[in-house]
């Protein structure tokens, strides 16, 4: 056990937004990334993009990781964006998980996620991403 | 950051969430900031909701949260999670049962991790709850780590303090034990809808009778917090006990110990951090090694710690 740290903190909210009911990808990456050292606001299932970008204001995170499996993120997404930014939420990184197919890839990166997860991926790497691309 | 501060002060909340954020953090700014602010605070009431992991608590300061929104009041939510002894890392998962809330204007919600600190809270929670307080809500809630029996720390934080019970979690004995129970004003038998919620009550309320006599005794409600159930009788106890604070003139007192120990607490953690810093990690590694290997006993070890701040 390692002194207690009161350092700043990598903050990330881990949502799923939309309606779809299973959310046990979400959970194993915010543990993972508990595991990495940071706190992790988990907010479940079914948000509201305008839920989602409040929680992350409120909880002033620097990262935003949403993970969706019912095909409607290019629906979705667009609006939690927009609703971030109708917030003043600017400067915050974006990545998202799923089952996202390859020809929505340059739609998502427009919209300013930075990386997309897919089944399969070790969670190790997408620890790595988040201390990596996070600004602190 | 003075136009932080004034966004802060003009309502806006995405300036509060920052300034909150520099405040855990304990960055210059953050300290820069608690000293505009301060001034400003000790207007709202603030709230404990204590108990044990799982007993409701989060559910519980959510429907308590929406009777003081009927009500036509703001309540800012502080909500603690544990952060991991070996990771630092933490799941805060509070939000999850406040979900209506949120995109409710008069509510802000923040959930903070231990970080550390003993006694079911974050280090910098008084903190915190100051600047929710300067911002203008009227009631900050402040929901602890999952508390067993001897989290009382929430008592020094809060003005009112509810200590959420739940049925068949352990005979009278359990809750005539020194501890927790002694810190509460309020009592709250949550998931009312259970077997033995009744007998938990009486056996709470036979348990305040052998409280010191002269001494007020807290009352004991009946909660269902999953159907909204006894949250109006919750609110209005706790505004009970604000009244009575007033007029027994309890809360110039209360704030007077809370501020002797946050002071004092404060000062504690500057000293350790001086030693920290007069004492070379060598030096300080040998006399740990001395004190593993039984040489030395830790009591004379950080004597000669401390001995260093005279030099």
């Amino acid at each position: 056990m390692t002194a207690p740290s009161t350092a700043t903190k990598i903050r990330v909210l881990i949502a799923k937004p939309g309606l779809d009911g299973h959310d046990r990808g979400a959970k194993v990456v915010a543990r993972a990334l508990r595991d990495g050292g940071c706190e992790v606001i988990y907010t479940g299932i079914r948000q509201t993009p305008e839920m989602i970008a409040e929680a992350a204001l409120q909880e002033d995170v620097d990262v935003v990781g949403l993970s969706i499996l019912s095909g409607a993120h290019l629906e979705l997404f667009p609006r939690i964006v927009d609703e971030m930014k109708k917030r003043g939420l600017d400067d915050v990184l974006l990545f998202c998980g799923g089952i996202i197919p390859e020809e929505d890839t340059a739609a998502l990166s427009g919209l300013g996620f930075q990386a997309i997860f897919r089944p399969g991926t070790n969670t190790q790497d997408i620890v790595k991403f988040v201390f990596e691309h996070v600004k602190k | 950051m003075d136009s932080l501060i004034e966004r802060f002060l003009e309502g806006d909340r995405r300036a509060l969430a920052r300034v909150i954020s520099r405040v855990e953090n304990e960055t210059a700014e953050g300290r820069e900031c608690l000293r505009a602010l301060y001034p400003r605070s000790g207007r709202a009431h603030s709230i404990g909701v204590t108990g044990g992991a799982g007993s409701g608590k989060s559910t519980l300061t959510g429907a308590l949260a929406a009777a003081f929104r009927r009500r036509g009041h703001t309540v800012g939510i502080v909500a603690v999670d544990p952060s991991s002894p070996f990771t630092h890392g933490a799941i805060l998962g509070d939000r999850i049962r406040m979900q209506d809330l949120t995109l409710d204007p008069g509510v802000y919600v923040r959930s903070m991790a231990s970080r550390g600190a003993l006694g079911g809270l974050a280090p910098t929670i008084d903190d915190v709850v100051a600047v929710m307080d300067a911002f203008g809500f009227d009631y900050v809630i402040i929901e602890t780590v999952g508390a067993g029996q001897d989290e009382v720390e929430i008592a020094g934080t809060a003005l009112t303090t509810v200590l959420v019970n739940n049925p068949g979690t352990g005979d009278d004995i359990q809750a005539m034990k020194a501890g927790i129970l002694e810190i509460a004003d309020v009592l709250v038998v949550n998931k009312a809808d259970h077997p033995g919620a009744d007998v938990l009550v009486s056996q709470l309320q036979a348990l305040l009778t052998l409280s010191p006599a002269g001494s007020r005794r807290p009352p004991v409600l009946k909660t269902t917090a999953t159907r909204g159930e006894g949250l109006d009788a919750l609110a209005d106890a706790i505004d009970e006990h604000r009244a009575y604070l007033e007029s027994s003139g309890e809360l110039e007192r209360q704030r007077a110990i809370d501020s002797r120990h946050q002071v004092l607490s404060i000062a504690r953690a500057i000293l350790l951090e001086r030693i920290r810093q007069a004492t070379p990690e060598e030096e300080l590694e040998s006399l740990v090694q001395q004190v593993a290997a039984r040489r030395l006993d830790p009591h004379s070890a950080a004597e000669s710690l401390a001995a260093r701040l005279r030099a």
